[in-house]
């Protein structure tokens, strides 16, 4: 029950990028069409969950001991970042198909906020690992839900006539508002 | 270039959130009020300047492969320091922007000035660069934390306007919306599509 409850607060309620606006970038950015932002989710989910297990060991077990968790930040950022490097070589290694469906989008996961933002609020909320890799996934799934509703709305987009100062970026700003809004329709429904 | 141009164009004509829409997680996520997004623009501000400084002295140092990763050491030894001193002098502000200040480190205006910027010119000028665009985010973070601020909860910089009607508790009827998350998105829509058309109209001026 209390993972469920996890899930829906970091899915619906809470949703990392319409609520907490983790992860702006890569949803304006890559959202143009609804199978590049299911790659994109799919990488992100792969790369978020990973993440969290490791930087979730590194704290507990080297950074709080010795007392030096001050280093957090430093430690996160360049533990995901090489993260990333590897699962892109392994995957290219061991995984040929699923490189060609995710390997584009690694490069642009090491500056996606929503990564190392998970990552320290699982520090925050001072879950334990398995809380902790819940947490991510769920929050991984608001990301792709978010991206892939948001893309639904933007291919659709490109066939309205849109005033012209409000072409490209302030329009897709528009709509993140306007979903945003219906997503506020979840508060409530789990306190969190 | 000059160094009056390199302040100059991050502040307006290349402004990072306006123009170059970098940077829009935090703009988003502080800017439910005017000081919450000063705050945020100088701490920012800071860890551009130093960062841009050190990494154009040892720019020449760093081999070319592993450039990324040591700008992101140089920065993120910036932001913890940016964390401590925020800790330390204004817990308040601290607690308000939470996780946001840690996030500076991916903060792309901030490793995007280092690899466009700073590893390819001088000190001084990188400085005055970083100074610039800190500014330039400082500004737009500003302006539309105040808009944010003014709409949602009838104040600005926490003083009472007081030109919004009273309702029966004496509170000010305001558009609660803009202060939550949906409100962020709009205004800042808004404001670029704003910025896009002073601009088309400036250039049709020059024409």
């Amino acid at each position: 029950m209390e993972y469920i409850l996890i899930i829906i607060a970091a899915v619906f309620v809470n949703n990392i990028v319409l609520a907490q606006f983790l992860g702006i970038c890569p949803t304006l950015g890559v959202s143009g069409k609804i199978s590049t932002a299911g790659g994109m989710g799919g990488a992100v989910l792969f790369v978020m969950t990973l993440a969290t297990i490791v930087t979730y060991l590194i704290f507990n077990y080297i950074l709080v001991p010795f007392g030096i968790d001050y280093l957090q930040t430093i430690t996160y950022i360049l533990v995901i970042s090489a993260l990333v490097q590897m699962v892109e070589l392994i995957l290219k290694k061991v995984s040929p198909p699923l490189y060609q469906a995710l390997g584009i989008f690694l490069p642009l996961i090491t500056t996606n906020c929503a990564i190392l933002g998970v990552a320290i609020l699982t520090v925050q909320k001072e879950y334990d690992l398995i809380h902790g890799v819940v947490f991510a996934i769920a929050n991984a799934l608001g990301f792709a839900l978010a991206l892939i509703i948001f893309a639904g709305i933007r291919e659709h987009l490109d066939l309205m006539g849109v005033p012209k100062s409000l072409h490209g970026a302030p329009i897709a700003l528009l709509v993140a508002g306007i979903l945003a809004l219906a997503f506020m329709g979840f508060a409530g429904m789990v306190k969190v | 270039m000059s160094n009056l141009n390199n302040f100059s164009k991050g502040l307006v004509k290349e402004n990072p959130v306006l123009v170059m829409l970098l940077g829009l997680c935090p703009t988003l996520g502080v800017s439910s009020s005017a000081v919450n997004g000063v705050g945020m623009g100088l701490a920012t501000t800071f860890v551009l300047v130093m960062s841009n400084l050190v990494i154009s002295i040892i720019k020449n140092l760093i081999p070319d492969k592993v450039r990324i990763p040591a700008f992101i050491v140089v920065i993120a030894s910036f932001v913890t320091i940016v964390e401590f001193i925020l800790e330390g002098f204004v817990p308040a502000l601290y607690e308000s922007l939470g996780i946001f200040i840690p996030l500076i480190v991916v903060n792309c205006i901030v490793l995007g000035r280092a690899e466009a910027f700073a590893s390819k010119n001088t000190v001084f000028s990188s400085a005055i660069d970083g100074l610039g665009m800190g500014l330039g985010f400082t500004l737009a973070l500003t302006v539309l934390g105040s808009i944010r601020e003014i709409l949602g909860a009838g104040k600005i910089f926490g003083l009472n306007l007081g030109f919004y009607p009273l309702d029966a508790e004496g509170n000010p009827i305001v558009i609660l919306v803009f202060v939550l998350a949906p409100g962020a998105f709009i205004a800042l829509g808004y404001l670029v599509a704003l910025n896009m058309k002073l601009k088309d109209r400036l250039s049709k001026k020059i024409k």
